[in-house]
């Protein structure tokens, strides 16, 4: 049976996979999008076409996570818009690197190491940090919450140690910090080049960098991280679909899941303990590392099997933490009584 | 899907990123009023009353 043309199987499975991915993405506000491009790599899809996708998706992703971000007063345009003209500049270096990667026939192996680095290296980073106990790795539910004065007081050492080199033009932040236009411009070319390079928005390296190197308070970093997401998530993908790459019949179904998991993701927030689960999240993310690799694997040494080996081990990874999320939340509710439930459903 | 399937070039990109943008937006105001107006009766459901 079809649906616009398209198997209605496939709409259902990859609805299914937003739902997951939408759910991690709105209890942890981090690491839903690249799990998507290794997944549509690792079901034969083409680099392009997975890639191009992928950034479609973290595109409308960004956009609503941003509307329910717009009237906090946590988005500083100004870094915005700088951040918007580094990134694009990265976006089509990145580009260009990943078709001429394909055609000098590369381009899988590649995109596939640089996931395995970039999925592992995350993933041992987190499940370090959680199993410290530190709350660190991740956005916090916090952020929202913070006040921009207090918590630009808060910043790292290394921020303090970089804004006190002036690089000229230094230019004002919210928060009251001066910081050097070349940083910015910096660590905006060096996400926007992975976002072009792996079809990801670069938020969980982003948001990151804008704190811990530029000294941007948190709350702000998560706002302006996520007003920058949506261009360059649009950018990134209006260029790849100019050679035809993205593909609506993953991208519409997608993201129609992925709304849906992220408010229930939200809503799990308000119950749920990130700290309790954030441990599973950083085995999921090295799950998935393994699952690139295994893929990489089969191909290397022509065993088929093991493409469907890596898939069950990146859909299982999400359901298992997903599941923990979901049975989690639902534990709570029960154990809650009927106000602190009315309540939490707000 | 909506007859897309070899949009290329600047228009058609275009059309491509304007349908995922529509597409957010519908979808963020339509699951925000399902959710106000199902997400009650549903916590209650999952709490067993």
């Amino acid at each position: 049976m079809e649906l616009l043309g398209v198997a209605v199987s496939m709409l259902v499975m990859f609805a299914g996979f937003g739902v997951l991915i939408g759910l991690l993405f709105g209890f942890f506000g981090m690491g839903g999008s690249f799990l998507v491009t290794p997944a549509l790599l690792v079901m034969g899809y083409r680099t392009d076409v997975a890639v191009a996708s992928g950034l479609a998706f973290v595109f409308g992703t960004s956009v609503i996570a941003t509307l329910k971000h717009r009237d906090l007063g946590q988005v500083d345009y100004k870094l915005g818009v700088l951040m918007i003209a580094g990134t694009t500049a990265g976006i089509e270096v990145g580009k260009i690197g990943l078709h001429w990667l394909q055609d000098i026939g590369l381009a899988n192996t590649v995109v596939s190491i640089a996931y395995v680095g970039l999925l592992g290296g995350i993933g041992v980073f987190i499940t370090y940090n959680a199993l410290k106990s530190d709350g660190e790795g991740g956005v916090s539910h916090d952020a929202e919450d913070m006040d921009v004065e207090e918590a630009a007081e808060d910043i790292p050492d290394i921020a303090k140690k970089i804004q006190s080199y002036n690089i000229p033009p230094m230019m004002g932040i919210k928060g009251g910090l001066k910081v050097s236009l070349w940083m910015i411009l910096g660590v905006a070319f060096a996400t926007g080049l992975l976002s072009g390079f792996l079809g990801v928005g670069g938020g969980f390296i982003r948001m990151p960098a804008l704190f811990y190197l530029i000294g941007v308070p948190v709350p702000v970093a998560v706002g302006t991280d996520l007003f920058e997401i949506v261009f360059s998530g649009g950018i990134g993908s209006f260029l790849y679909a100019m050679d035809g790459a993205v593909n609506l019949s993953i991208v519409v179904p997608l993201l129609a899941g992925s709304a849906l998991g992220a408010r229930l993701g939200a809503a799990a927030t308000s119950l749920v303990e990130e700290d309790d689960i954030k441990v599973y999240f950083g085995i999921m993310l090295l799950l998935g590392s393994i699952a690139v690799a295994v893929r990489e694997i089969g191909g290397v040494i022509e065993m088929p099997v093991l493409d469907v080996v890596s898939l069950a081990i990146i859909v299982g990874a999400a359901m298992l933490v997903s599941g923990a999320v979901v049975v989690s939340s639902i534990r709570e509710l029960r154990a809650q009584g009927p106000t602190a439930t009315a309540q939490s459903a707000d | 899907m909506f007859g897309l399937e070899n949009a290329a070039g600047p228009t058609g990109a275009a059309m491509l990123i304007g349908i995922v943008l529509v597409e957010a937006l519908l979808l963020y105001v339509g699951y925000g009023v399902l959710e106000s107006v199902l997400g009650p009766t549903i916590a209650r459901a999952l709490r067993g009353d």
